[in-house]
């Protein structure tokens, strides 16, 4: 393992250990899906019997897709409060005053928030499991759904990163995280999009959040793994990335810029 | 040789303020060198210019002959750093933060763990080396914060203030290892508002206010030159006027109410023996006699027109 990667790990490693240290930064990773779980499949449990609505054994292996990816996102918010923190608190320079790339204290935090999304997602489908789901497509299809809950956290993490590293301040990370909710409104997360008005159906239909969400949905529902929901999901992963990663480490350039 | 630390012309503006303005060093490998000053003077900021954290708006910096910003990889292998700021997380344990520390300076995982283990045991963290950062004391996170600077076996150490809000014990437990630390060769540039551990410490001094390092030396030439001392005497009759008097002579001389006059000797202590005998021969009884050698206070003194106080700000500063 080259020293980098050494780094990458202790400090993805140090925010599983500041997650589970601080319970109340779990909250809206663990607590708020888990209320959205009960308040959806309890509230709207007969929706699979609505016309038009995509065959499903039960409403729970729909719902809990979404819910996975309801957590990843969220992973983001402790994540970049976090990072936010080790600003606040002059943490990062340690990073910035040590012989390593200066970008590694945002590529540390982001695999942080993708391992954390991950062992999220993991839960949730133990969860599910417990209560009836099953991967049809076998342990293949559970890893699937992991690795893509966590690599959406480590994309949509790059947002909050970028809010940390460019406010210094945990509570615009905090803020920010009904955003979160409106971009999981407008996909296929809770509902499908065959039963959504328009324009809402349109937006969900182009959002990357859709593609990810029918990425998890797949191998739940499907006995073999799809190929192309799962690359339209890493496409959407990639694009999310794209946004959030390039934003946190823009972030980082500018506030290093600061300095000069 | 190249020295360890060296500026010239050293300038930063930040706007219309310039926090660094035009400074000089010279300091040699195996030195101890406090940058002494008020609040506000550019001290923190001359630090995060030679640390790489910030690039300086003019002048050249060199850490062990590598400049500062067109080499600062090779500088940040070269230094430890240890900021005004106790930057720690307060969720994580020394263990954990110093293989951590070790990781960021590229040590394997056995060497991270030896020399972890050896500065928790020379810094007197090894029982709470588990223990999570927020149940330690200010003292102890100090010394985390100096063991975390000195896992890269640093050439140079900055230490930026590094006992401000410490008692004592830890004020000492601190200044012991900088100097087991400067005994084994590493060069330490130190920032402080203690006048007193520069005093203890610190080979040369520079002081620096407004921007500009106004005077440097050894403590030794600089009290010798810039400080006077003083000769304290407590009167045990009524002749107290009698006794201001005659001290008058030998210097600038204060007194209070509780008969105790004090004066600072124009011709240093030598002229002890001739203050005593012209008190004695004006029939001035004299209870006690303390004589107080001079102080970097008298330096910042006789440079600023006021004291520093223990705050970092001037008193004068202060009561305004």
């Amino acid at each position: 393992m080259t020293a980098e990667l050494r780094v990458v790990w202790l400090l993805a490693i140090r925010s599983v250990r500041q997650a589970l240290r601080r319970p109340q930064m779990l909250a809206p990773v663990l607590l708020l899906p888990s209320v959205f779980l009960v308040a959806n499949t309890g509230a709207a449990g007969r929706a699979p019997s609505l016309p038009g609505f995509p065959p499903v054994p039960a409403f729970l292996d729909f719902e809990l897709p979404g819910i996975i990816l309801l957590a990843s996102t969220l992973a983001a918010v402790p994540g970049g409060s976090a990072l936010a923190l080790d600003v606040e608190r002059g943490f990062l320079d340690r990073f910035f005053a040590a012989p390593m790339p200066r970008a590694i204290a945002v590529t540390g935090r982001l695999a942080g928030i993708g391992l954390v999304g991950a062992l999220a997602a993991l839960a949730f489908l133990i969860v599910g499991l417990v209560f009836g789901t099953q991967v049809q497509s076998g342990p293949l299809g559970a890893v699937v759904v992991v690795v893509l809950a966590g690599l959406t956290a480590a994309a949509f993490g790059g947002l909050g990163a970028a809010i940390a590293i460019g406010t210094g301040q945990a509570s615009y990370v905090t803020g920010s995280f009904p955003l979160v909710f409106l971009l999981l409104f407008f996909s296929s997360a809770f509902f499908p999009t065959e039963l959504l008005r328009e324009p809402a159906a349109a937006i969900a239909t182009g959002n990357p959040l859709t593609w990810i969400v029918d990425g998890l949905r797949s191998p739940i529902l499907n006995s073999s793994i799809q190929l192309d929901t799962t690359a339209a999901a890493l496409g959407g992963v990639g694009i999310l990335g794209l946004i959030g990663v390039g934003s946190a480490y823009l972030a980082l350039q500018r506030r290093l810029e600061a300095s000069r | 040789m190249p020295a360890a630390i060296h500026a010239s012309q050293l300038r930063r503006r930040f706007g219309d303020t310039t926090a660094v303005d035009g400074v000089d060093l010279d300091i040699s490998a195996g030195e101890i060198y406090a940058f002494l000053g008020p609040n506000g003077a550019g001290k923190s900021t001359t630090v995060r210019i030679l640390t790489t954290l910030l690039r300086p708006s003019d002048g050249v910096a060199t850490i062990a002959g590598h400049d500062v910003v067109a080499d600062a990889g090779t500088v940040r292998r070269l230094i430890g750093v240890a900021l005004q700021q106790v930057a720690l997380d307060p969720l994580m344990t020394p263990r954990e933060l110093l293989d951590l520390q070790g990781a960021l300076y590229r040590l394997s995982r056995a060497e991270a763990a030896r020399r972890r283990d050896d500065l928790l045991e020379r810094l007197d963290l090894a029982a709470s080396a588990n223990k999570r950062v927020m149940a330690l004391s200010g003292g102890m996170r100090r010394r985390l914060d100096l063991a975390m600077s000195l896992i890269g076996s640093p050439q140079v150490l900055f230490l930026d203030e590094p006992t401000t809000g410490l008692d004592p014990v830890s004020r000492r437990a601190v200044w012991s290892e900088v100097r087991r630390l400067n005994d084994a060769g590493t060069t330490v540039f130190l920032t402080t508002q203690y006048l007193e551990e520069a005093d203890q410490l610190a080979h040369r001094v520079g002081f620096i206010n407004r921007g500009r390092i106004s005077l440097e030396g050894t403590p030794e030439t600089l009290k010798r030159q810039m400080g006077k001392t003083r000769l304290k005497v407590r009167v045990t009759d009524h002749r107290h006027d009698e006794a201001i008097k005659e001290l008058a002579s030998f210097g600038e001389v204060q007194a209070d109410d509780s008969n105790w006059v004090i004066v600072a000797l124009r011709d240093g202590a030598p002229a002890v023996p001739a203050a005593m005998r012209a008190l004695d021969e004006s029939d001035v009884s004299v209870g006690d006699v303390d004589v107080q050698q001079p102080t970097l206070d008298d330096v910042f003194l006789s440079l600023t027109g006021d004291h520093l106080d223990a705050g970092g700000g001037s008193r004068a500063a202060a009561k305004a």
